[in-house]
This record gives structure tokens, sequence and C-alpha cells, in this order.
């Protein structure tokens, strides 16, 4: 019988040269005889072991990383195909890793250990049991048991998704929509990659149960075009979950219909956003509108529609399957069940980590960032993306929950954590989340359009030392502005990570205007 | 005019037909064009225009808005760098910048030769193992100076042995 050996496919490892140590695995199989079955997982989201690569044997699964295509011809001779561990790169056991074992995986369990495009394989993992409960059930029915789990939408604006089911659920019948946010664009994020590239049917099916419980029949789920490897195992999963008869006119023989179709966005941040991105999913210009109309009332083409993030559609099936109220058991406060946090930026272990709300930023980074990748000192966190603010040390011991960190004027967001070290110019950054908002910005609201632009100018004033105190007084007037007239969160949150940036390390003014000053001396 | 060699009408017009049907075609069809043809090339306005019944300003107006959208045709590769912040605290500004100095082109230029677009984008999710850059479809993560330079090596020299004739990309999306 032929070894099965599994290299991942998603984006992280083939951005470390995975499909070389893939082919090389496949030559060196063959010089040596040796019957291997090559399959192509998703990545259990240890990133900082990618590629990693792991074979199955008689004791489970055995995993060696990060496997570069120089080590393979060694670990063939080092006896890997048997599970030997007398390579350096030997991991033993990956769910025996410390960086899985702490963390509480509801949504991301199947990550990693199944080929993601196979439904023998998802099914074996409890896959499509929340779809065939589903089934049994009315639509109000779904819908209270979404509602029992306390799952608030996983983008980051963190409304309830039950309550946005209902409303769509109670709109008379017509033709309705599910539309999936996949629009990830914050930077530090890729927890919905993740699903996309490791367990596509677990969204697939999620976006299903979404249609049955409000009487959807179409499916959009809105990617971002920097995807492209998410996007070919979305096509792949949804074509093959089509030919088992799970999408399609006549689900698992029910008489029920729920069509599925991938949209590809073009690059534009604001599309995260719910509004703007029904406009371009519409076909045009991602301008914000104006709420309400509520989207759960008039969204797609004037439709009733459900917008949720991939994170909100990915909890669904574990929800359905194990019930609202397994769910509600994790977490804390108002903040129910699990959150995947992503580690990213300068960090030796960055990665995705499924906890329940309610550890401190500090405890999260502590047991598994492992420092800086640069061996530096960190300095500033930013969480929640771009519209997130920059967190001092003195605020790390806030625990991860939605309302504990608005209490200290941050976000949560879509759970997004980058570290920076202490070469890090705070000024510089804050000058960018402007400068990010001048290019993101959908122009529709004057404080956002024109007060980023405005917002760039007056900090390089700042930067260089020109009437500094004046200018910071005129900053703050502007941010309040931003924040009070924008429409959406892009105008209205850019402020955030720009004054916590000025706030909390005030001291990186004076060294900015230094530089800039030496500057011109030289 | 625009040189009508440098794009394929026929695709184009076929593309249009068999998507303008599609409830909010307008991005599809964009897609389509770009992959194909590389760009969206001025001349194909009109005919989108007319295909789904809207003003010429209104297609331009969409392809203006999204930064993945050109109307100028693209190197034979191009190279997108991350600006985002976790690239950024991994040292995206210094590559940057190395970048910019090895291929002698600014953001949204495409060298003499033709062989290199370059431009910016923010986030390509990579975001534990950056600084990232996007190479035509191939995401390549802890991207050095050196690592840079090797990649463009390897590209111009495989270009030199086996570059196809037309410089598009392969159409994958189809």
């Amino acid at each position: 019988m032929s070894i099965k050996v599994y290299v991942p496919r998603d984006t992280t490892t083939l951005s470390l040269d995975g499909n070389r140590v893939a082919l090389e695995i496949i030559k060196e199989a063959e010089s040596r005889g040796e019957d291997i079955q090559l399959i192509r997982n998703g990545s259990r989201g240890v990133f900082w072991l990618e590629p990693m690569v792991e074979v199955e044997t008689n004791q489970g699964r055995v995993a060696y990383g990060p496997v570069e295509v120089r080590d393979v011809t060694r670990l063939f001779d080092a006896g890997f195909l048997a599970g030997s561990d007398s390579h350096k790169l030997s991991l033993g056991k990956p769910e025996e890793l410390p960086y899985l074992k702490k963390q509480q995986r509801l949504t991301f369990a199947r990550a990693g250990i199944i080929d993601p495009v196979s439904i023998d394989d998802y099914k074996a993992l409890e896959g499509f049991k929340g779809l065939a409960r589903s089934l049994q059930l009315t639509g109000q029915e779904i819908v209270d048991e979404v509602k029992a789990s306390g799952l608030r939408g996983r983008g980051g604006a963190a409304f309830p998704t039950g309550i946005k089911w209902q409303t769509v659920h109670d709109c008379p019948p017509d033709q309705k929509y599910i539309v999936c946010n996949a629009d990830e664009g914050d930077s530090g994020t890729f927890a919905d990659r993740m699903v996309m590239e490791a367990d596509p049917f677990m969204l697939i099916e999620g976006m299903t149960i979404a249609g049955l419980a409000v009487g959807a029949t179409q499916g959009y789920i809105y990617l971002r075009s920097e995807y492209p490897v998410a996007y070919d195992i979305l096509k792949e999963a949804i074509d093959n979950a089509y030919a088992a008869g799970y999408l399609g006119s006549d689900l698992l023989g029910s008489g029920k219909t729920f069509d599925l179709e991938v949209r590809l966005g073009a690059a534009a941040y604001i599309c995260g956003e719910e509004t703007s991105l029904l406009e371009s999913l519409e076909g045009k210009r991602g301008l914000v509108r104006f709420k309400p109309p509520l989207p759960a009332i008039e969204g797609l083409f004037g439709k009733p529609t459900i917008v949720n993030n991939v994170l909100s559609l990915a909890a669904v099936p574990y929800i359905m399957s194990e019930g609202g109220q397994a769910y509600a058991d994790y977490g804390m406060g108002r903040s129910r069940g699990t959150l995947p946090f992503q580690l990213a930026g300068n960090v030796q272990q960055g990665g995705l980590i499924e906890l329940a709300f309610g550890p401190t930023l500090r405890q999260l980074i502590d047991d598994f960032g492992g420092g800086t990748a640069s061996g530096r000192p960190m300095k500033a966190i930013q969480v929640g993306g771009p519209l997130g603010a920059y967190l001092p040390e003195s605020q790390w011991d806030t625990p991860l929950d939605y309302e504990a960190f608005a209490a200290i004027e941050a976000v949560l967001g879509h759970g997004g954590i980058v570290i920076f070290d202490d070469t890090v110019d705070m000024t510089e950054q804050a000058r960018f989340s402007m400068e990010f908002c001048v290019e993101e910005s959908c122009g529709k609201c004057t404080p956002c359009r024109i007060g980023s632009t405005r917002g760039v100018e007056v900090i390089d004033k700042i930067r260089s030392g020109v009437n500094v105190e004046a200018n910071l007084t005129l900053l703050d007037d502007l941010c309040d502005t931003m924040i009070h007239g924008s429409l959406c969160a892009m105008g209205g949150m850019t402020p955030f990570p720009v004054q916590s940036a000025f706030k909390h390390f005030p001291e990186d003014i004076d060294k900015a205007i230094a530089h800039s000053t030496s500057a011109e001396v030289h | 005019m625009t040189n009508r060699t440098q794009w394929n009408l026929e695709q184009v017009t076929q593309i249009i037909a068999s998507l303008k049907d599609t409830p909010g075609a307008m991005l599809p069809i964009l897609h389509g064009i770009q992959d194909t043809q590389g760009y969206v090339p001025p001349d194909a306005v009109p005919m989108i225009a007319e295909a789904l019944n809207q003003t010429r300003a209104e297609v331009h107006g969409v392809i203006s808005f999204y930064h993945l959208f050109r109307t100028t045709p693209p190197g034979k590769h191009v190279v997108q760098i991350c600006r985002a912040e976790a690239c950024q605290a991994r040292g995206a500004r210094a590559l940057e910048a190395h970048v910019k100095a090895k291929l002698h082109i600014d953001y949204n230029n495409t060298t003499l030769d033709q062989e290199f677009t370059l431009e910016p984008i923010y986030c390509l999710g990579n975001c534990a193992c950056g600084p990232s850059i996007r190479v035509d479809d191939d995401i390549v993560g802890r991207v050095t100076t050196d690592k840079f330079d090797l990649i463009v090596d390897e590209l111009t020299t495989v270009a030199l042995d086996l570059a196809p004739l037309n410089p598009v990309r392969q159409e994958k999306k189809a």
C-alpha cells in the first residue's frame, strides 16, 4: 500500500516554495522506488513551520518542518516515510505540537488535516452534519439555534448574526441572497483565507444553511482578487459540491435549492464594507451606501440579503451540528464562542490561533508568539487591521473581548494582531494610516476623502518640526471631524491608529523631528 | 487609436457576449478581458457600455475605481509589493526601495524592456511570513533583497528560453 505524504497547498506554504518541495518528494520517491501518495492538504495555520510535510504512519501522522527543497533527500535518508524522528526537522505528531494543543479549535478543527476539495474527507470529520440537521428544521428553528449560539459578526463589527438572519427571515418571500464577505483586506489577517484554502466545504455548508434559514436560493462569495490560491480551491470545492448534490436544485434529495458562485473583487479595500461590497457585486463603483435601508431588507439588487463574514458563516455548521449552546459555552461576557486570532508582523511564531474570547493580549503573545522575528524588543501591537489602534505595552493586559477593547478605544476587528519591534517609527505608521485612507477612500464623504489628504500633510509638518504643538491640535481636530462626519468605518476609524500612535508614543515625535532636521543638514 | 494588434478583438467580443447577461456582469467582464489581454483596452469601453446598456462614463468610472484594472498593457511580468502594516513590520519599506532601484521604476510603471510592471498592493494575506510580494499569480514570502534579485534573474533568464509570443497571463480564471 502506498504511503500517504501531505504537503499543504495554501498560499503561505506555496509562498515558501511548497510546490517545489512537493515535486522534489515525488521525484525522490520515484528514484528510490518508494510507493507514495502525495496529498495536498490545507495548512494547520502553524505558518512558522511551513512547509510542514506530514507522513501517515501506523501511529498516526507525523510532521517535519519547515522543509526546504534541499532537505528532501536527507529526510528520505533518515527514514521519514516510516515516521522516523531522527531528522532534525522532525516535529512528532502534529496534533501534539504545543502551538496546536493549547488552542480551542471549533471552526478550524479540520484545517490541515483534510484534503480541502475532498467531500469524503470532509464528511469523515463531521462535515455536512449541520446541513443534514438543518434540512429537518424550519427556517425559524435554524435562526433560533444561531441566536442561541451568541455568534456575533466576525468581520469586525460584531453585530449579532442571529438578529441579522431574523430580519432577512422575516422579509416577505421573494428572491433573497446570501453574500459572503471574503474581502479580507485587513493587514495581519488570514483566517478567512485559511478557511477557504483548508476547509472550503465548511463555508459552503454554512452558506447553504443560511439559505435554508431565510429562504434564499442564491449565494455569492465576494472574494478579493489578492487571493488567487483561495479562488482556485473554492472553485474546485464548489464544483465538487455540485457534483455530489450538496449544492444545486435538489439539496440531498430534499427538493430545496441553493446555488453558489464566487465573484472576484478588484483590489479595493473599501469593498470589505458591506454596502460597498454590494455595489461592487452589482457591477458598480464600490461607493458606500447610506443605511437605512439595511442590506438585510434592501441589499443585493434591492432584495433582502444576508451579508456575513467568512468566519461567521464558517461557524454555523458547528453550531447546527453541536447546538447553539455548545458554541456559547466558550467565551466571556457578550463575546461568545471562539475567535481565530492571527499572529502576524514581526513575530517568530506567526500563525492562526483559535481560542475562546477572554485571554489577554499578553498571554496570547507569550504563549504563542515566541518573541519578535528580529529578536528585538516589542514596541507596539496593532490589533484589528489598518483601522485598529496601536497598543503600547501598558495596554497588553487587556482581555481579548469586544467590549474590553472598545473600553480602551481599540478594536478586536477581525482578530489580526500585528507586532512591531522597537525600530518602528510610530509617526511614520500614523502617516501611513492616513495615506492608506487617501488610497482606499471611496470618495463619498468629504471628511474621509479630503481629510485623509490633509492628514498626511499635517503629519508631515509635525514630523519635520513645523509648528508642532499647533499642528498636533489641528490633527486632533481633523481626526474628530473624520470620526463624526464619515458614513462608514473607513473615515470613521482611520483616526484610531493615528491618534493612538501619537498619544502612546509621543517620544517618536521628537525622534522624527531630530531625524528630519539632521537629514536637512546633510 | 490603440494599436489593435495588442489585443484580440474577437476574444473580447466573445467574453462580453458570454457574460453580459449574468447579474452584475461588469466586474466579471472586466476580469475576463484583463485576464486574457493583460489590460482593459480603452477601445473595449464602448463595447462594454453598449452590451450593458450603460454610458461610457459609467464603465470608465468602474475601471478607474478599482486598483486592479489597468488601461495600458503591462510588462511581461507584474510584480506587486505588499505595502501593508504586517509587511512593514518585517522590512517592506526597505524592500520597496530596493525593488524600485533594481528595476529603475516607480509604482505603476513598466520597465523600458517591457519585462516588469511594478504595482503596490495592500495585503496578500501572507502576514505571518512577510515581507510578501506577488509575481504574476505566485505569492512569495519572506522576501529579502537577495531573494528578490534571484527572482528577477530567474524570470529574465527563463523569459529568454521559454517566453511565449503573447506575453499575457494564462487564462486560468475562465
